[in-house]
This record gives C-alpha cells, sequence and structure tokens, in this order.
C-alpha cells in the first residue's frame, strides 16, 4: 500500500514514535507575529529557556497593524491605538531579545504572515510549517505540511523544535474536469466547505486534488489551503508539481545553485502514491461549482449566486433550524430571499486568502472604468504585503481602484478580523474576501459575506451580489 | 498547569452548534500580552448589549439578560455543556484562557475543532466529547433542574450524575497523563534532546537550507 503526500511529510519528520500513539514531529519553520507570540516568549523567559533553533523562525507584524498609509510613515510609536502599539513594540522587543529575525512594519516585504512566507520563501515544499494563526494552512499549496497552534504550542516549538502530534486521518477531496470562466479557487473552497460541512474535515489534512486543482496557480492554491480549516481540517495539501517549482524558484529564501538541483529532486517526489489510500473520498465535478456566497454565519452556510437563502422547511434538526433562525436573524435576512436581492454597505477585498497579486487583478479588472455603487459606504482594497502592493501600483491597479472609488490602503490583516481600525459598524454588511463570516468578526454586530475577489468587485460596482459572469473583464 | 483528577460543579449552558473562539473571546480582548484576565470578557458579544473593550470597567455596560451565563442560577459553573464542534475557527489560545479565567475546568460537547481541543489540554480545561444523545440528555437534565451538577473523574474517565449510570468518555492517554499529573510538554520534550539532535543531524543532509538563518 503506497504513501499519501500528508504520510511522506509527516514520516520525513518523525523524531520519535511513541507508544501512547503521540509522536514527536520536527519544525523546519515557525512563522510569528504579535498577537499569539507574547505570552510564549514570556513563557520562554519565565522558564529560563532559549529557543532551540534560531533558523527555524521567522517573524512579522500583520494582525493589527494599521493599514493607513500616513500612520504607518510615521512609524510604530505614532500609532493611535495603544493596546495594539504595545503589543507590536512587544514582537519587536521579543525578537531583539532572543535574537529572532524579524520583517519589521516599515520594510516593503511587510505583509500578512501568510502572504509573506511563501513570497520570501520562508516557508518552501517538503516542509513542516507552524504558526500561532489557523489560517497556516495556507502554505500547504506548496506540498508543505502546514497547520496553525495555540500559544503554548508556539513556545513549545520555541523551546524544542518540535510539536507533540498524534497523526491525522488522510482525506482527499477531487475536483474533476476544469473550471467554468469566472468561478476561482475561493468558490471551489467555499463549495466544497459547503458540502463537507465546518467540522467535515475535523481530524483530517486534506490533500486537494483533481484537474481543476492542476490547473490552478499557486495563489489559487493558496486560497484554496488556506480555507481547509473553514472545513474543520487543520491542514490542506496540494501536491508539488511544475506550477509549484517555477513559484519557488529564485524567492530570496529559496535554496539556489547545487541545492536547488538537491531541492527539486526531494520535492518532485512529493505527492501521494497511485496506490494510497485514503480514510476519506470526496469527489466534486469543477463544471457544477457556481460563483459563491455565504449567507449566513458559519462558512458552510453557502449557496451558488443563483441560489436563495434557505427556508427553515429545508432544515433537518433542531439543531439546524436553530442555527439557521439565529443566521437569518443575525444577518438581518429574509427565509427564500435571493442572493442577487442582497445589497451589502461595504466592500472588503484583502485578507491571507485573497490579497496575493492575482486576486488584486481579478478585483481590477471587474472595477475598470466603473464606478462603485452610490448605495456603498465603503471599499476597501489591502494588498497582502508590501511587495504585492508595489506589483499592484508597477501594474497601474491602484488607480483603477481609486478611479472607481475604492480606497487602497497599506498591507496587514485589516477587517478580516478588524483588530485594527479597519472594522464594521453595527448591522453593516460586507462583502468580503476573506475566510470567516461569524458573528461580530468584521466587527460588533457586523454581517459577513464570504465571495471571490471578483464577486466582492461586482458587488461593489452594482451595489448588490451579481453573477461575475454577467460582467465581462475576466478573460 | 493545574492538574485535573476529580472536579465537581455547576453546570451551565452553551446551547449552540458551531461556537467559534471569536464569540469565545472577540478579538479586540486579544491585544492582551498576558495569559489571565480574559474571563471578564468570555462570550462578551453574547453576554453584553454593546461592544466591550479591553482593560474596560464592565460594571456599567447593558448586560444580555437572554444570555443563560448571565442568569443567577449558572452563577459560579465550572462546567460548561455545549452542542457539536465547540471551539472552531481561529487558533486563538485566549479562547481557554478566558473558560479558565472564567472559572470553568471542563466542556462537555459532542465534538470540538481539533486546534481549540489540544489547547484545553494546555491549560487544566478537560473537553470531553459524549455522544450527541448523552449530551442532549444532559442538557434536558439541567434545564429541568436548578442547580444541576455533574462530577467528572478523569482518573475513571466517567461523568458522575446523581441517581443514574456514569457516562464514560475517551481521552487521548498522553493527554490524560499530563493533565493528571500537571506536567509541562516542554519539559517532557527536552528530555528528548539527543533524539532531536541526532534527527536534525540526517534531516540537514536531506535539506540543508532549512537551517539556514533568515537574515533579514
Amino acid at each position: 500500500m503506497g504513501n499519501t503526500l500528508y504520510d511522506k511529510l509527516w514520516d520525513a519528520h518523525l523524531v520519535e514514535q511513541r507508544d501512547d500513539g503521540t509522536a514527536l514531529i520536527y519544525i523546519d519553520r515557525q512563522l510569528l507575529h504579535e498577537v499569539t507570540s507574547p505570552q510564549a516568549f514570556e513563557g520562554l523567559r519565565l522558564a529560563g529557556r532559549q529557543p532551540w533553533r534560531l533558523s527555524a523562525n521567522i517573524a512579522v507584524p500583520d494582525h493589527n497593524v494599521s493599514t493607513m498609509a500616513a500612520e504607518r510613515a510615521a512609524g510604530l510609536s505614532a500609532l493611535a491605538d495603544p493596546v495594539s502599539r504595545i503589543q507590536l513594540q512587544t514582537l519587536d522587543d521579543n525578537c531583539a531579545d532572543f535574537q529572532i529575525p524579524e520583517i519589521p512594519l516599515d520594510d516593503e516585504r511587510q505583509g500578512i504572515v501568510h502572504v509573506m512566507g511563501p513570497e520570501q520563501g520562508a516557508t518552501l515544499p517538503g516542509m513542516t510549517i507552524v504558526c500561532g494563526d489557523s489560517h497556516t494552512s495556507t502554505h500547504g499549496a506548496l506540498g508543505a505540511l502546514a497547520h496553525g497552534i495555540g500559544t503554548s504550542e508556539v513556545e513549545h516549538v520555541l523551546a524544542t523544535g518540535c510539536l507533540i502530534q498524534r497523526k491525522m486521518k488522510n482525506m482527499r477531496v477531487t475536483v474533476d474536469g476544469g473550471l467554468g470562466m469566472g468561478v476561482t479557487a475561493k468558490d471551489i473552497a467555499l463549495a466544497i466547505i459547503g458540502e463537507l460541512g465546518t467540522a467535515g474535515g475535523t481530524g483530517y489534512a486534506i490533500e486537494f486534488a483533481g484537474e481543476a486543482i492542476k490547473d490552478l496557480t499557486l495563489e489559487g492554491r493558496m486560497t484554496l489551503c488556506n480555507m481547509a480549516i473553514e472545513a474543520g481540517a487543520r491542514a490542506g495539501l496540494v501536491a508539488v508539481d511544475e506550477v509549484t517549482l517555477n513559484y519557488v524558484k529564485d524567492k530570496p529564501y529559496a535554496p539556489r545553485g547545487a541545492q536547488w538541483s538537491q531541492a527539486e529532486t526531494l520535492w518532485s517526489a512529493l505527492k501521494s502514491d497511485q496506490d494510497a489510500v485514503f480514510d476519506a473520498e470526496v469527489v466534486l465535478a469543477a463544471a457544477s461549482i457556481e460563483p459563491q456566497v455565504t449567507w449566513g454565519t458559519s462558512p458552510e452556510m453557502v449557496t451558488s449566486i443563483g441560489g436563495r437563502v434557505p427556508v427553515l422547511e429545508d432544515m433537518k434538526t433542531d439543531t439546524q433550524r436553530n442555527s439557521l433562525a439565529r443566521a437569518l436573524d443575525y444577518m438581518g435576512l429574509e427565509p427564500g430571499m435571493a442572493i442577487t436581492d442582497i445589497r451589502p454597505d461595504v466592500i472588503f477585498i484583502g485578507s491571507c486568502t485573497n490579497s496575493r497579486i492575482e486576486d488584486m487583478r481579478a478585483a481590477a479588472a471587474i472595477v475598470e472604468g466603473r464606478r462603485v455603487a452610490p448605495t456603498i459606504k465603503q471599499a476597501l482594497v489591502v494588498p497582502g504585503s508590501g511587495l504585492v502592493k508595489a506589483a499592484a501600483e508597477r501594474e497601474g491597479l491602484d488607480k483603477i481602484f481609486m478611479a472607481a472609488g475604492m480606497e487602497w490602503r497599506e498591507p496587514g490583516c485589516s477587517m478580516c478580523l478588524a483588530m485594527n481600525a479597519d472594522k464594521l459598524a453595527p448591522g453593516e454588511r460586507c462583502a468580503s474576501t476573506s475566510n470567516r463570516n461569524f458573528e461580530g468578526r468584521q466587527g460588533f454586530g457586523g454581517r459577513t459575506h464570504l465571495v471571490s475577489p471578483a464577486m466582492a468587485a461586482a458587488a461593489a460596482i452594482t451595489g448588490h451580489f451579481v453573477d461575475v459572469r454577467t460582467m465581462g473583464g475576466q478573460d | 498547569m493545574q492538574a485535573f483528577t476529580v472536579h465537581s460543579g455547576l453546570v451551565a449552558p452553551m446551547d449552540r452548534a458551531n461556537v467559534d473562539t471569536d464569540l469565545i473571546i472577540p478579538k479586540q480582548f486579544l491585544k492582551s500580552i498576558k495569559r489571565s484576565g480574559f474571563g471578564p470578557n468570555l462570550f462578551d458579544d453574547l453576554r453584553y448589549l454593546d461592544e466591550g473593550q479591553p482593560d474596560q470597567d464592565n460594571s456599567g455596560r447593558p448586560i444580555n439578560n437572554d444570555f443563560p451565563l448571565n442568569a443567577p442560577r449558572y452563577n459560579g459553573a465550572s462546567i460548561l455543556l455545549a452542542r457539536e464542534n465547540f471551539g472552531c475557527g481561529s487558533s486563538r489560545e485566549h479562547a481557554p484562557w478566558a473558560l479558565v479565567d472564567y472559572g470553568f475546568r471542563c466542556v462537555i460537547a459532542p465534538s470540538f475543532a481539533d486546534i481549540f481541543r489540544s489547547n484545553c489540554f494546555k491549560n487544566g480545561l478537560l473537553p470531553i466529547e459524549l455522544s450527541t444523545e448523552q449530551v442532549s440528555e444532559l442538557f434536558d437534565l439541567m434545564y429541568a433542574s436548578e442547580g444541576f451538577s455533574l462530577t467528572v473523574d478523569l482518573h475513571q474517565q466517567c461523568v458522575r450524575r446523581p441517581g443514574a449510570q456514569d457516562m464514560p468518555f475517551e481521552v487521548d492517554s498522553f493527554r490524560r497523563d499530563c493533565l493528571l499529573n500537571g506536567l509541562d510538554d516542554i519539559g517532557i520534550t527536552l528530555k528528548s534532546s539527543e533524539a532531536i539532535r541526532a534527527f536534525e543531524e540526517q534531516h540537514r543532509q536531506r535539506a540543508p537550507w532549512v537551517f539556514e538563518l533568515l537574515e533579514v
């Protein structure tokens, strides 16, 4: 019986298998940010411990940075929110104290940790990668074993270079055939979550396979793996192929010369064997996937753009009926209403899910030469890193967004989780390219609809959700 | 870490599925650089009618009287009864920190999200999985009798209720051992330092780029 990609990554990092079923797994790379690391560093300090291996780590501030150009230009000491300022300063201080490499706030390479990592080649195929952030699953797109951990585990990895783990089960989600025009990785992710449910992947590492996945760019695969956690799976994976190697080659921290040849040979084997057996298999037809829009307060509450908000009679159990009633009440929606009748107040294009250059391009292609609808109060475009921002500006995308009436911001997590000043007011409705539509996620009382960048851009123009395929601009 | 052996306490409800960690502790409280002090803001969006702020005096805030944890009958509860997929979403360990700081020692649900479950064990908070039917039965009993309490015995791996059969539960044996003895994971792992060093030597041959410092 062959091995899955997950089995191979696990075996290659197994330090010790213990009788009680737990294992010690070696961690190649740990990404650190300001929110989930301070208590871990404090733990090291209290115990008098030093980092096991400095070369395992890289830090970057992202979660609660300002996205306003003037505030950013004035430096950390000028950050308006004093609580955020202390947390960001603490990251700088901890990195200095423990000699952890940190990309500072004013560096062009700064960005959302899951955009920066692959962009710098700090995260690479074949690695085990962790971060105190559940969207670490993103890096699985490189053919790496990557998942989120809690702060105690951040401290554990800092102190020991390892994690105590129990092996997950294997699931393969195959998306057969080619995607339709205007349908993106985000729509695949949401359609899969709609199929599996928000806990369907709990206990599994999910490998995404099939023609539609092979056809995705590496950025698209990151969008998909990013949302594996929204189906409950800590890790998402895609096998290494030419797309992966072409993406990684020449990244700043990627191996070069003779090491590149060694890496290419090692990484090319990072795929599941033909006869590998998965504990669970799910197959979707790409042709059946349409642009998706979430209507509720869990990512599984999703339908296609031609769909309707469910009615209570659609639900089978009391718990489901209660969830639906609560979600509709929170979201301010009527049962049975058409998705295209939902009118957002705010547009957010950004987050570790959708803030890479191709996301910026997809959104710009829709808004080019058009104006944001007058009913839209605010339309934010937040690139995932300073390098994405610079690349977009070289292509003139910033001008397209601003001419349409959108705001072009500095990189950071921004309104995905609203830890900075970018947040919804109570009752406000947002078409968002982020990953979670939980109650209050984008601001107290805020209402989130998850969509692709092109769909968010289309809603910005028309003032309501609309099938992006009727808008042109997707070639 | 506080050890967990046998615990008896009042049971309180969180009667909805897919309770996410944003709901357990909203993002604005994640700006703290401490591990403690999150209890007053546990379920903040549900406990209060307004938006809470870090380091705020909560005494003047409008209370949501429809939220069960605000009811006097659940005052002092230390066992939380919940529905499926409790703790989904963000990896924030602030969620178990808030639950522990509030006074909870145990959460009982039909299922938990993976990262949340792992975070609970690191903080002396025991996540117990029972079947959907068993959890529903406990909800019914709790609603029917004010002061409904349970005893959780980690040694015997069972939930005890007055006048009815014990409910056995499964728990990862490593995690059980750590909880029973209040053991620190890092100390345990560092006993394997030699094995880790040996692994590193062969891993360095295979993937030398992993060991190069990322100079910024």
